[in-house]
């Protein structure tokens, strides 16, 4: 039998509808968003991606086409990569999540300290020792390395995409390191063509993790070890 | 997307309950049904999120004591793929789902979800033009128009849609049984019968009822011993990321230099995945040879009509290209290669 559909009331909701906690139809939802712990009411029918960017001002993550088909609003969940424009904020309750905006805050243990870039060193030497701003995630850094991107529209996206590219550890099972690169980048579109630069960054990125102990070799072109 | 009303059943029993309502429609991952209500083709007046199902059980894949393998529901089809009993025992399952979408997507996926996922016909999706699977009655335009993702097997005159998913070909090769529950009790549907032809109601896509709920899905008892061989090929018109123009499925057991087992699914050219019992038992008892696998895509594709309007609409490149992709993915299962989508090692 068919899913029946409801009769149509209205095609259009209101432009703030995504942002509207006082409405009688918000729900109540809990989420940690890059370490803050927020308690908010928005309406079922807010994207995870709408949320993110129109309510909590990140605006990092990019609404690129809004049907899950260019990657651009890729955001960690729990760790895990996912497409924001195809989430309800709702159905998220209780999730930590993780945008390009949280990311100098993690891997702090191999993170490289921001002398690279002008402003990040001029900011830092500013602020006082306890107000230092956190050091470029090593994706960071190597994207500006390889100059992997230009417009910087997808760049988020592609950033968050790779660190959880990286954290679901299947790239060891690919026929060649940038293969697996390829393919498990494959959701994130980049219309300037900055392809070859981000496998780059990418895969100098995983293979520095994949270092084995001080005192051994290392082959440039070995297989991640992730 | 039209204003809904949003439950979040805590059983499964509540969930059965919510989705008998009237106009009620079950959320898991939501990359096919919040995509669908962005462009108001899919207008639930309630949503109830069944990921809380997951949590209960339902995401569980497990062997099952006759040594088949039981696959929730909501379990995402990134952890189905990977998960070491699929991979080892299904690998034509594993190959399949990771040809599919994108990382991203398939770790929202869920395996009930792939199921249960809509054509992506370019005419159902836009709600200004006519599509008697969207509105029946209204016609098809995609049988004159732009049909490069259309039907080439099994249309009917009131549609020539596809079911996109990669996942189904191999389940319908693996011959899975779908296991749904409702307010009105549990049963079972093969495969081969759970995604319809489009008929005269094409607005009817699987035999599931409007108020059943997938909670898993069972494989048979892996075949046992040496000579099984499986492969996944997809032709598409980018390296990754896109839906298969034609795909194929399928598994062989060689043994003795002679077929012994032979199935053969097709994605991409049909209302369901694609299998013609008949074409499977031409390479019985033969050596696996070229030109057997030649007859059998002859016969799997003897009654393939072409349908849409002159170029680009038409997709009569189909027709031979389904036919070589048959051969070539049966010649790729004997020397055991497993898939041309670079996923995987080989």
């Amino acid at each position: 039998m068919e899913r029946a559909l409801h009769p149509l009331e209205s095609d259009r909701l209101p432009p703030s509808a995504s942002i509207a906690p006082d409405s009688p139809t918000a729900l109540p939802i809990d989420l940690v968003v890059n370490g803050k712990v927020l308690a908010i009411r928005v309406e079922p029918w807010t994207t995870l991606l709408d949320l993110l960017r129109d309510r909590l001002l990140l605006t990092g993550s990019k609404k690129g086409c809004d049907h899950g088909q260019c990657g651009a609003c890729t955001v960690l969940v729990d760790g895990r990569r996912i497409i924001a424009c195809l989430t309800l904020a709702v159905m998220r309750s209780g999730c930590e999540i993780t945008t390009v905006e949280g990311l100098a805050g993690l891997a702090e243990g191999d993170a490289m300290p921001p002398a690279a870039i002008p402003d990040a060193a001029s900011d830092a030497a500013a602020d006082s020792a306890t107000n230092a701003a956190p050091a470029l995630h090593p994706l960071q850094q190597a994207f500006i390395e390889h100059d992997a991107f230009q417009c910087g529209y997808c760049t988020p996206g592609q950033l968050c995409s790779a660190v959880g590219l990286m954290t679901e550890g299947h790239l060891g099972e690919a026929q060649d390191l940038d293969a697996g690169i390829r393919e498990g980048m494959s959701g994130n579109v980049c219309r300037c063509g900055a392809y070859p630069q981000i496998l780059r960054a990418v895969r100098q990125v995983v293979l520095h993790r994949a270092r084995p102990p001080a005192g051994h070799a290392a082959d440039g072109n070995e297989r991640a070890a992730a | 997307m039209t204003p809904f009303k949003y439950v979040a059943p805590r059983s499964e029993e509540e969930a059965l309950q919510a989705l008998a309502e009237p106009f009620a429609v079950a959320v898991a991952g939501g990359t096919n049904l919040l995509d669908l209500m962005k462009e108001n083709v899919a207008r639930p007046a309630t949503l109830v999120d069944v990921n809380t199902l997951g949590h209960l059980g339902l995401d569980r894949i497990e062997r099952l004591p006759d040594g088949g393998l039981s696959l929730g529901a909501l379990a995402r089809n990134s952890d189905t793929a990977h998960h070491p009993l699929v991979r080892q025992a299904y690998p034509l399952l594993s190959a399949a789902i990771l040809a599919g979408a994108s990382p991203q997507l398939r770790n929202m996926a869920t395996n009930g979800g792939n199921l249960l996922q809509r054509t992506r016909c370019y005419y159902f999706y836009d709600t200004e033009t006519p599509c008697n699977k969207r509105q029946p009655g209204t016609g098809c335009p995609a049988r004159t128009g732009l049909a490069r993702i259309h039907a080439v097997l099994g249309a009917s005159q009131a549609c020539v849609a596809t079911h996109p998913s990669d996942m189904c070909v191999a389940l319908a090769a693996l011959e899975a049984v779908v296991h749904v529950a409702s307010v009105r009790g549990r049963r079972q549907i093969a495969m081969a019968e759970f995604h319809r032809l489009p008929g005269d109601t094409p607005q009817i896509d699987t035999a599931l009822a409007a108020d059943e709920l997938i909670t898993h899905i069972t494989l048979p008892p892996a075949p046992p011993g040496p000579g099984w061989h499986a492969s996944y090929l997809k032709l598409r018109e980018r390296a990754s990321y896109a839906f298969a123009m034609v795909s194929v499925a399928v598994l062989l057991q060689v043994e003795g230099g002679t077929v012994r087992a032979a199935r053969i699914a097709l994605g991409g050219v049909a209302h369901k995945p694609w299998r013609d019992p008949a074409a499977e038992a031409l390479l019985l008892g033969h050596a696996p040879a070229t030109e057997h696998f030649e007859a059998a895509a002859d016969l799997l594709m003897r009654d393939a009509v072409a349908t849409g309007g002159p170029a680009p609409g038409s997709n009569a490149f189909k027709i031979p290209m389904a036919r070589r992709a048959i051969v070539r993915a049966l010649e790729m299962a004997q020397q055991g290669v497993l898939t041309n989508t670079g996923e995987l090692a080989q």
